[in-house]
């Protein structure tokens, strides 16, 4: 089957994967996948450091022509409850969806659902 | 003896009661309102204005300061610096400004690259904020990435965060939905544009900002 240019690449990443990188190579490892026209649905999404740090660092990558930034759409980090507080479990970043924002568009989100459309005629490169 | 000059003595009761003067940065995602919510503080306060106001997303594209705000309720007072901060996004297009906007091309292009380094300059100022007043349109969905984030990230840091829920003139606002959305923030419903229900969110800076907080290190 040969690739046609207006497929569109998802790309469902595990929380081992992305728990065996540091922040610098999460997001080396995103901005390269969402330039490339993929997107990329993470087990276990960013801390909103590392989200105001994907942002930060979308802004430096954009290229007027052929990047417009990311659509990113996630919720909060779950809060540990007071046993597994007790246990030393830290706050979790929950599922995350980031693509390119000429490819993903988000309609609509609430507290348990995520919304989104993809705009045809920008498939992965 | 000296334990009881004037100055000294102030220093201990803020020690004691809580801060007197704080920096606080107005933050947004673009188009909620944020030098106009400036604007009519500074109007309120000093007189002032802190910058021009524009349908056009990406108007402020520079952080502006403005120091010793004095903001009054009663007995009580907070003085502030105040940063109205560009408007934080995921994404700038230079094409919506030429297509919704009407901007040549040029124009277009300089204004999403001034764009882009306006939303970093928000980021990295985060850094630099005692407390935050997150500006939300109240009708608009709440959830949106940047609300998301810019609330991790204050989170995180134990700052405080009063959420202006704005544009509450507008037929279609829903500052309840704001507030079911984020119940663990004070959420003060406001409309900028005309004022209404300003000395509600003055007294509530006041209060909030001025509390007593150990900061976490990170």
């Amino acid at each position: 089957m040969t690739k046609k240019d207006s497929d569109i690449a998802f790309n469902l990443i595990s929380r081992q994967k992305i728990n065996g990188l540091t922040s610098e190579e999460k997001l080396n490892f995103i901005i390269k996948e969402v330039k490339n026209g993929k997107i990329l649905v993470l087990e276990q999404g960013l801390t909103p450091v590392e989200q105001a740090g994907l942002i930060e660092r979308t802004m430096k990558e954009i290229e007027q022509d052929t990047f417009i930034g990311v659509e990113m759409e996630g919720y909060g980090e779950d809060t540990p409850t007071f046993l597994q507080k007790l246990f030393g479990m830290a706050k979790r970043p929950r599922m995350t969806l980031i693509g390119p924002a000429n490819l993903l568009k988000m309609i609509k989100k609430d507290s348990d659902m995520i919304q989104t459309k993809i705009i045809s005629g920008s498939g992965a490169k | 003896m000296g334990i009881f000059r004037k100055g000294r003595l102030s220093d201990i009761l803020q020690k004691l009661f809580g801060k007197k003067h704080a920096k606080i940065g107005i933050y947004g995602p673009p188009n909620v309102g944020k030098t106009t919510l400036a604007n009519r503080i500074l109007r309120d306060w000093t007189g002032d204005i802190m910058g021009s106001v524009s349908e056009i997303p990406h108007e402020t594209r520079r952080a502006k300061w403005k120091k010793d705000v004095r903001v009054e309720n009663g007995a009580s007072s907070l003085l502030m610096d105040i940063v109205d901060t560009p408007g934080i996004s995921t994404k700038v297009d230079f094409k919506e400004f030429m297509n919704t906007w009407g901007l040549t091309k040029e124009e277009a292009k300089i204004r999403a690259k001034e764009a882009t380094e306006g939303v970093i300059e928000s980021i990295k100022s985060l850094e630099n904020v005692d407390g935050v007043l997150l500006v939300m349109d109240s009708t608009q969905d709440p959830f949106t990435q940047v609300n998301v984030t810019i609330l991790g990230n204050l989170e995180a840091r134990n700052l405080p965060v009063l959420i202006a829920a704005n544009k509450i003139d507008m037929e279609d606002s829903s500052p309840a939905t704001l507030k079911s959305a984020f119940p663990q923030h004070p959420v003060v419903p406001i409309s900028a544009l005309t004022g209404y229900n300003s000395d509600t969110l003055y007294s509530t800076m006041i209060k909030h900002f001025g509390k007593k907080r150990k900061k976490k290190w990170r």
